[in-house]
């Protein structure tokens, strides 16, 4: 290696961690993509042993639907969080790693709250809790309002990724059919679910293929216009593939009101029924509570 | 061999909307039990093509008759109808990625047959038997889509193996296999059309094709029906072929002589250092002209 850091010929120079790049958002994406991928395609926690694996996906998808209800309907910070500290110990003893759990969970929460949240925080008339430049206050309406959104939101994402963790797919789209949901409606959430990983995959890809041609740094407006460029290009993507991947299943005899895959017949135990009603009275007792 | 009209096209046309045509004034017949290349440049329109034969898309213009029956939107509608004829065709998509979306391997190649609606114990013995023809039973519980190029491409030829089908459309089904697996795809093809099977193959890789059809229809740029023959015809037809561009005149140094020159390249064997690509597209031929092309940017 040569004095200034520069290597000699054909050799490659030394990584140096204190050269890091800075690609932030780069690295967020692909973050989220891979951790997307993992809460979505996480199969073999649905293999695990554990209380909600072992029951019926209808019971799950019931018993989902009414406590998702609770949260909407209670308007209380307690109930709620009741409510959310009941969905962690579900995780746990479904064997589902708590970290990873609230993690994965949380990681998602700022997409669909945090463009609700933030406003709500400014707008909401009330006495200001504080000052802010450019005359904008917090109100401890604002910071209440914010805080409900929160919690709802994390609450009602902690009950949809324990039933999507603990219940094979097929399953869940079978009991939805079992449970005279639309057809339609299950098509688009099976479609959905199936063209997901292509278009993360398409996005690490980007990316990966990106990092392969940029030698130098690029400054933040450069990067901001790259990412929007691939979104462009993502948009496009997405709809060919999943006029694509409809083909596909048509092509193997999937008709919209056909029979949804998934082998094993459901029948219905009295633990099942056991959690089912342990499940609505929950969901009406937070209603009632939290009203 | 038997001579009752598998396809039939009368003066077919396609377009997608608003776009270009994909497909001008097609006519063609395929026979049951025969073996078929479509060969094109990319864009000529195999692809669409090959949706048009599996009843995904219908004509803008003209019929596509199947066993005699005109393929319509009308006709799918019918149950019996869609499933009979989803029974006997099976597509295998150019893109294996589209085609795999189930959570495991064995769920993926149990699709088609639960569509079916077979008993499960049919279900899994042709899950069971599929696997077990390509090869694959060691992949049953993994993620199709982390799977390699060629274990996908096995899966999803078992998926729609386990249809057991009549009449298989294959798209590009070579693309993106190394030269072992694209031998062991020609040897699928080959012991398919032993079984009577009728097997279309969509490609534009012409160092296949006369491992793989009997029978060649050659699509041009504008989309037509070019020409139709014998492998032998057509890819002695190097006029054809240069029009069509699925073949290319291009400059390349001999090892031997060390002198360059410049003519059309279709065939790999037809060069002696071209022996071992002699699976490879022509596009992507010998490691040697690639080093030049290096050389000279
Ligand atoms: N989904 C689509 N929407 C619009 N145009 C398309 C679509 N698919 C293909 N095309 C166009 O139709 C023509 C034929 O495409 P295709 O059948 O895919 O060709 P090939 O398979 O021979 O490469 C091309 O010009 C292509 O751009
Ligand atoms: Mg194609």
């Amino acid at each position: 290696m040569t004095p200034d850091g520069s290597p000699p010929a054909a050799s490659l120079p030394q990584p140096n961690p204190s050269r890091r790049r800075s690609d932030v958002i780069e690295r967020t994406l692909a973050d989220i993509s891979h951790a997307l991928e993992h809460a979505l395609f996480a199969e073999e926690t649905a293999r695990r042993n554990g209380l909600l694996q072992a029951l019926d996906p209808r019971v799950k998808v019931l018993a989902m639907l009414a406590l998702l209800l609770a949260v909407a309907l209670s308007h209380s910070l307690a109930v709620i969080g009741g409510l959310y500290a009941v969905t962690l110990a579900l995780a746990w003893a479904s064997a589902i790693p708590l970290a990873f759990f609230v993690k994965r969970v949380w990681l998602f929460l700022p997409f669909f709250t945090g463009v609700i949240a933030l406003p709500a925080l400014f707008i909401t008339p009330g006495p200001p809790l504080a000052q802010l430049p450019l005359g904008l206050a917090v109100t401890r309406a604002g910071v209440t309002t914010a805080l409900f959104l929160l919690l709802r939101v994390s609450t009602s994402v902690s009950l949809g990724a324990l039933l999507i963790l603990t219940t094979p797919w097929n399953d869940v789209l079978k009991a939805l059919s079992v449970l005279h949901v639309p057809d339609s409606f299950s098509l688009i959430l099976g479609m959905t679910y199936r063209y997901i990983h292509l278009l993360l995959r398409t996005v690490s890809d980007m990316f990966l293929s990106r990092k392969s041609r940029v030698a130098g740094r690029l400054s933040g407006a450069e990067e901001r216009r790259m990412v929007g460029a691939s979104a462009g290009v993502l948009l496009g993507k997405s709809l060919h593939l999943s006029s694509e991947v409809y083909l596909a299943m048509q092509s193997r005899g999937y008709r919209s009101h056909s029979r949804v895959p998934g082998l094993a017949a459901f029948a219905m135990r009295r633990r099942d029924w056991s959690a089912l009603l342990i499940a609505v009275a929950l969901a009406a007792a937070a209603i009632v509570l939290g009203r | 061999m038997n001579n009752e009209p598998a396809f039939e096209l009368r003066d077919v046309a396609f377009s997608y909307e608003g776009k270009q045509p994909a497909l001008v004034n097609v006519s063609l017949t395929i026979h049951a039990g025969e073996r078929v290349a479509i060969l094109g440049s990319n864009g000529s329109g195999k692809s669409t093509l090959l949706k048009l034969l599996d009843g995904l898309y219908f004509p803008t213009q003209g019929v596509v008759r199947a066993y005699g029956q005109p393929l319509s939107e009308a006709a799918f509608d019918d149950d019996t109808f869609n499933f009979a004829f989803r029974r006997r065709v099976g597509l295998v998509f150019q893109d294996t990625d589209v085609q795999l979306f189930s959570p495991s391997v064995w769920e993926e190649v149990a699709f088609a047959p639960m569509q079916l609606s077979l008993k499960s114990g049919e279900v899994e013995a042709r899950v069971d038997g599929a696997l077990r023809a390509l090869r694959i039973e060691g992949l049953r519980d993994r993620a199709p889509h982390r799977l390699s190029g060629g274990e996908k491409r096995r899966v999803a030829l078992a998926s729609v193996l386990a249809l057991q089908p009549d009449v298989w459309l294959l798209d590009e089904p070579t693309a993106g296999l190394d030269p072992r697996s694209q031998c062991w795809l020609i040897d699928f093809i080959a012991e398919q059309g032993q079984a009577g099977k009728t097997v279309i193959t969509a490609t534009h890789n012409l160092s296949i094709v006369d491992a793989i059809a009997g029978r060649v229809f050659v699509f041009d740029e504008s989309h037509r029906l070019a020409a139709q023959g014998t492998p032998e015809e057509i890819l002695s037809n190097q006029e054809l072929l240069l029009a069509c561009n699925l073949s290319h005149a291009h400059r390349h140094r001999h090892a031997d002589s060390g002198q360059e020159h410049s003519h059309p390249h279709s065939r790999p064997p037809a060069h002696a250092h071209d022996a071992e690509s002699m699976r490879l597209t022509p596009e992507v031929q010998s490691p040697r002209h690639q080093t030049k092309e290096l050389k000279d940017t």
